[in-house]
């Protein structure tokens, strides 16, 4: 036996914590919501209630500005638990570090505490009907036309689809310039 | 996967204020680059965890399941293939953590991350298959979790960037000058 060396001791009282908000509000629910094809909204405010998301956002934005061992914690219980309903990994280890990393003060302000509440889900729309792992023959444009972008496309397979508030689209604002033209639009 | 809301979203003249860019224009691809670790080291991370999952609720079953007179375990290939499933588990175990430690410090890079989402859900559908052949027919049943486990795992391999996407970040990488 190779004991884990990655966590301390406050990871692992962390764990028993996800574990249990899991047994309680997730599991006894899960197969209404495969039914519903879709977990409960609310859902994501008591998680972020708990700080179960994104919990390495700054203390300034609500967060616990936590190391990236607690969102493994998370991922690790939630996979553990088999509720694959939750689109947590994606919202907290995905979409709001782009936020957090390339997102302007003012977008931050904006978005970033309502993230780790639970009152925006959000999503990433990167894959196409016709472009899967061709990241760069994306076809979907964000045209610029006076203070505005217009965008025009279609993604598919995006996780949080429904219940998302803020979704991160990949598109091109130059279609001709291949990967150079490839922006990132809330 | 039943329960989530995974959608198809279609775009139509759709206006959004310019500050609604996110970073500069034109960076869209290098973010993306950026970022993908990250989600890639995750998806390993799942992958480890779920393993465990099925592979002990398969021990509970082989111990408890009965046939030629006594429980499968006690078989030989049952333990060979625990053995084996258990082994593989372990040390992969070790490498993502090891990763996780990495990306903490900052220090995790693309091609390794890629090696984590690679092993992880291979490795994780190898362990979910051979844990629904231990399970027998009611391995291929809806009501248990080996089986769940058996088609949410599938998806592992493709999203987040393929299998054969993290070969050829890898592969690229062992022949660059």
């Amino acid at each position: 036996m190779i004991p884990r060396t990655v966590f301390e001791e406050e990871h692992e009282m962390f764990r028993s914590s996800v574990r249990r908000f899991l047994e309680e509000e997730v599991m006894p629910y899960h197969a209404q919501w495969e039914k519903d094809g879709q977990v409960d909204r609310e859902l994501w405010r008591k998680a972020g209630a708990q700080g179960y998301l994104v919990p390495q956002a700054p203390e300034i934005y609500g967060g616990a500005e936590a190391d990236f061992r607690y969102n493994a914690v998370i991922d690790e219980e939630v996979s553990r638990s088999g509720c694959t309903g939750l689109g947590w990994g994606v919202h907290s280890d995905i979409v709001v570090p782009y936020l957090m990393n390339y997102g302007s003060t003012a977008q931050k302000e904006r978005y970033i505490a309502a993230c780790v509440r639970g009152d925006i889900v959000t999503a990433i729309a990167m894959t196409e009907p016709g472009t899967g792992s061709d990241l760069q023959g994306i076809r979907t444009t964000a045209i610029a036309d006076g203070d505005d972008y217009v965008i025009n496309g279609s993604k598919t397979f995006i996780t949080n689809g429904q219940h998302a508030d803020l979704i991160v689209v990949v598109c091109k604002t130059d279609p001709g310039a291949g990967a150079a033209g490839t922006s990132l639009i809330l | 996967m039943k329960a989530q809301d995974t959608s198809e979203l279609f775009f139509s003249d759709v206006r959004v204020p310019k500050e609604n860019l996110l970073g500069e224009e034109g960076k869209g691809f290098a973010y993306l680059m950026q970022e993908l670790p990250q989600e890639r080291l995750s998806i390993g991370i799942m992958a480890m965890a779920a393993s465990h999952t099925v592979l002990q609720q398969t021990i509970d079953y082989v111990k408890e399941r009965k046939a030629f007179g006594k429980p499968i375990a006690t078989f030989q290939n049952t333990q060979f293939k625990l053995a084996e499933l258990d082994t593989e588990l372990t040390s992969a175990q070790v490498f993502m953590d090891r990763c996780l430690e990495l990306l903490v410090q900052g220090e995790l890079d693309t091609v390794t991350a890629s090696k984590a989402k690679l092993l992880g859900s291979e490795l994780q559908c190898r362990i979910v298959d051979e844990c629904v052949q231990l399970h027998g027919g009611y391995g291929f049943m809806w009501e248990y979790p080996v089986a769940r486990a058996f088609a949410d795992s599938r998806v592992q391999r493709i999203y987040g960037g393929t299998s054969e996407v993290m070969k050829l970040i890898i592969g690229r990488s062992l022949i660059a000058d």
